[in-house]
């Protein structure tokens, strides 16, 4: 395949940002979108230029790490997976693609396609943990049942990645799904319940205060969600910081 | 220098508590004025930094990546094993440690491998309280499953997350102390040297990767837990950023490299599709289960499916090679990681593979589908029912079993395993060799520790499932805050560790230097063609079957590419910013030299151990012959290697391994 790139640049967090055109050609069906980067950037750095910079690390859809916004969707078109699970047979021929950083105020853009999403540790800094030691005396795992429903409900809001589609896609640039998933797990196990309405406060608190949008509904960030967190983590977050202010 | 493992004295079983007995402790106020460094923040470092910020040092820790959350044993699927005995099933510490020692094919030493046995059941319950999601059964209590080559069910698993959740885990508990300001997180950062002064690790040079500035931090210990270096072979399950920097630079200031040569095979990836191919992706071994591994009988049905004018479901049963099964009976497609994957290159290199590259086997699934349809249609009763309905029936057994990775592999391949069987082959995935420490986790640098999977310690030669993570969370959780606190008994006294002295200057200098040299180099190759063409090598004559006469001529292919890499190598940009060239082209430097002591160390292991087929080293008679041999009479030691400037000039210690508590035994999986 051969196929124009329009992707994003922009030289460190106080320059100017602008997208530039490139050329691609010999593209196989079967290379993932982050193996067509570097064919791109090898390019670029065979020829003097410097290459693209872009998040990613893991390369097999659970780090989360990469974050490209492709054709104006978190992680390109294919639903459930992450840019690093995107392959290029999603594409055809002569196609001309659009790559840029996610989009959001509280992600400032780092360089090129990178920003930075220390907001998010700043979040979970302000409560997502459960207060233990980890001296190891702690009681036996066996001696405290867990229901295998909130069990599995906590896994399943566990399986955030952290990546930032969510915001990215979201017309608020909500974290709401993000913190929703975190609060879930915790909310959901007899472990976390002590600290309970303290941790929901200071997450909220704390997401308001890095600059992320409230929650309308919308659904987009379920949808473009590479592991399907379901927007029932923003209704039991809400419940949670109800429970929390009227207690 | 002579290796000193400091095991301690007295039985097995009471070492480690006799130990902990008779440690120096450091009073809490004193800790408060105790500075240590943990390097990586995995599984090993972020229990680590998580529990000696708890306990009242002061840490400072380092991640290349934005956030510990992403440190690549997020990436572990199956699960963690402890030595909880909730089955019933006769589980044990002592039975832990058995295995784990035979898995490690009696490589690894005794001691060690009996404390992680010892503290594995501590891991359930910390990650318990911490709230991780282990799996739970009905009555609410935790669940567990089975291994490969273990007879008992210890593994504890969080759906196929399991490195993930652990991971969050600790993440959560670092998270913790980071708010209470007792660890100072440095995102994006990596460690390019360590600090010696008075011959004790004292500090490092760090690179902040967004604005490159070159950094100084100082402390009274160091502890590097940045995993293992499996990119070295550039194609690997690691992630793209797994780097041996930070374990590679404390080698070259006088720690000691254990068995480099050990690594680990796994047998079901899956294969590369061509030469812009970035990583390889790991699918669960537990897909051996059900799947029937094979090949073409004939080669000139191997030769039309390379070139796409055959089907595999074109081929009659007769005409069809399941290798594992016709080598070995008894274990058939459940034989050990290493038997696997040397089976399956055995069969490609005589050209039976399956895909154009020629470098792939089936995996097919197409008998399960019949045997667990034909019991579905008995258990709903269904009569007579056609070839078709049977075939549907177990292929929703198995998709109720394996349907997330069937998923993923069809992702990847865009072929739908259901109905063509699906393409594997086998890919470097863990390294067990690494820094050499004593039974404190502590290098032969004083004051500098090395835990989890950079050291060496635990594994021996092969690697079982589901060691790693167990290994990474007792070094940094519940080993390293014992052993570190001993030495520090010593320091209370010192105070602040400055950072404007000679010794900084010195470090800081040679990390510039190597800086300037990349950007200001006028070469014409980009840092990815030299690594590749290492990883080709690497995987060519040191991979899975080796002989003397291929690693003698890697070692000298190898230097030849670091002469190559040093006159030819571009990177693009500046120093002073984010600059990803820059950060690759260090690395590789790195890999460059660790993989010649790599072919150095195969060189001197003429024996074949664990995963490693030496080709000079097999069973010539018998009900064996043609399977790997080990030697213990001659190589049960652990090579340490002391640095001496080219890799080829490195010096052999000897780690002499007794073995007291478990008798040597050959395996055979016939």
């Amino acid at each position: 395949m051969n196929l124009t790139l329009k992707i994003w640049r922009q030289k460190d967090s106080n320059a100017k940002g602008q997208m530039v055109d490139y050329k691609v050609t010999d593209i196989s069906e079967h290379m993932s979108f982050l193996e067509m980067m570097d064919v791109l950037n090898e390019q670029l750095v065979n020829s003097g230029e410097e290459p693209v910079a872009f998040d990613h690390d893991c390369r097999e859809g659970i780090c989360g790490m990469c974050s490209l916004y492709i054709n104006g969707e978190a992680h390109g078109p294919d639903r459930g997976i992450t840019t690093c699970q995107l392959h290029m047979r999603m594409f055809n021929d002569g196609d001309t693609i659009t790559i840029e950083p996610w989009r959001a105020a509280a992600f400032p853009v780092i360089k090129d396609l990178i920003v930075d999403r220390m907001s998010f540790e700043r979040i979970q800094q302000a409560g997502g943990y459960i207060s233990v030691n980890t001296s190891g005396n702690t009681q036996d795992a066996n001696s405290l049942p867990i229901s295998k429903h909130a069990a599995d409900e906590a896994m399943d809001a566990a399986t955030c990645i952290g990546c930032g589609a969510c915001v990215a896609t979201c017309k608020n640039s909500s974290a709401m799904l993000f913190v929703g998933a975190k609060v879930s797990q915790y909310a959901l196990l007899p472990q976390g319940q002590v600290e309970a309405a303290d941790r929901v406060k200071n997450m909220v608190a704390q997401m308001d205060l890095e600059g992320f949008g409230n929650c309308t509904n919308t659904g987009a960030c379920e949808i473009e969600c590479p592991k399907g967190i379901s927007l029932e983590n923003i209704a039991r977050m809400n419940r949670e910081l109800m429970k929390a202010n009227l207690l | 220098m002579a290796l000193d493992a400091k095991i301690p004295k007295g039985p097995i079983k009471d070492k480690w508590t006799d130990y902990k007995n008779n440690i120096n402790l450091v009073n809490p106020a004193n800790k408060r004025n105790i500075d240590i460094i943990v390097v990586g923040t995995g599984l090993a470092g972020g229990s680590a930094a998580a529990t000696l910020a708890e306990l009242g040092y002061n840490v400072k820790a380092f991640a290349y990546q934005d956030s510990p959350r992403r440190a690549h044993s997020i990436a572990a699927q199956g699960g963690i094993n402890a030595a909880k005995n909730y089955q019933g099933d006769g589980d044990s510490n002592y039975r832990l440690f058995y295995d784990t020692v035979k898995g490690g094919d009696y490589r690894s030493r005794e001691a060690n491998v009996y404390r992680l046995a010892e503290v594995s059941g501590n891991i359930i319950d910390q990650c318990v309280a911490q709230g991780v999601p282990f799996a739970r059964d009905y009555g609410g209590l935790l669940d567990n499953r089975s291994f490969g080559g273990v007879l008992v069910s210890r593994t504890f698993y969080a759906k196929g997350q399991t490195g993930q959740q652990l991971l969050l885990g600790a993440y959560s508990a670092m998270n913790r102390q980071i708010a209470r300001g007792k660890i100072e997180m440095f995102n994006r950062h990596e460690m390019l040297d360590v600090v010696k002064i008075d011959g004790k690790a004292r500090g490092i040079i760090a690179r902040n990767l967004i604005t490159g500035e070159i950094e100084r931090h100082s402390a009274h210990a160091v502890v590097i837990a940045t995993g293992g270096y499996g990119n070295v072979y550039f194609l690997s399950t690691n992630a793209m950023g797994s780097n041996a920097t930070a374990a590679w630079k404390i080698h070259k200031k006088g720690a000691y490299f254990a068995n480099p040569c050990f690594t680990q095979i796994h047998p079901t990836c899956i294969p590369r599709s061509g030469d812009y191919q970035s990583k390889l992706t790991l699918m669960s071994e537990s897909l051996r289960n059900d799947g029937r591994i094979w090949v073409p009988a004939k080669i000139e049905d191997a030769k039309a499916i390379q070139q796409g004018k055959l089907k595999p479901t074109q081929i009659p049963e007769e005409d069809r090679d399941y290798y594992l099964e016709r080598r070995y009976p008894a274990f058939g497609n459940l034989v050990p990681r290493d038997v696997a994957s040397r089976a399956a290159k055995e069969r490609c290199d005589a050209g039976y593979g399956v895909n154009a590259t020629g470098e792939a086997v089936y995996l097919d699934f197409a008998s399960a589908f019949e045997r667990y349809g034909k019991e579905q249609a008995k258990i709903h009763g269904i009569k007579n029912p056609s070839k078709e309905e049977i075939i549907k029936l177990g292929q929703k057994i198995i998709e109720s079993k394996y349907g997330n990775l069937f998923q993923m592999y069809e992702k990847i391949i865009a072929e739908n395993p259901y109905e063509t069987p699906m393409m594997i082959y086998p890919a470097t995935h863990y390294t067990m060799g690494g820094i050499w420490v004593d039974y404190n986790l502590m290098t032969t640098v004083e004051g500098l520790y090395c835990i989890g999977e950079a050291n060496f310690s635990d594994h021996g030669a092969n690697r079982l499932g589901a060691s790693a993570l167990m290994q990474g969370l007792a070094d940094g959780y519940f080993v390293l805050p014992y052993t570190i606190g001993d030495y520090l008994s010593q320091d209370i006294r010192t105070g602040k560790i400055p950072t404007n002295t000679p010794e900084f200057d010195e470090v800081e200098k040679e990390v510039k230097d190597r800086i300037d040299f990349f950007i200001n180099n006028k070469g014409t190759k980009s840092v990815d063609y030299f690594h590749k063409k290492l990883g080709k090598v690497m995987w060519d004559k040191v991979g899975m079957s080796r002989n003397a006469k291929d690693l003698t001529a890697a070692m000298s292919e190898i230097k030849a590419i670091r002469e190559e890499f040093w006159k030819d190598v571009k990177v693009p940009g500046t120093a002073n910013e984010m600059n990803v060239e820059l950060e690759k082209a260090g690395r590789v430097a790195d890999f460059l030299e660790l993989g010649e002591l790599f072919a150095k160390d195969a060189l001197i292991r003429e024996e074949s151990c664990g995963g490693h087929f030496r080709e000079e080293s097999a069973e010539t008679d018998g009900p064996q012959k043609g399977e790997a041999k080990r030697n213990d009479k001659d190589f049960a030691f652990v090579s340490a290697w002391e640095y001496k400037g080219e890799p080829a000039d490195a010096v052999l210690h000897k780690e002499q391994l007794e073995f007291k508590d478990i008798e040597l035994k050959q395996r055979s999986y016939k």
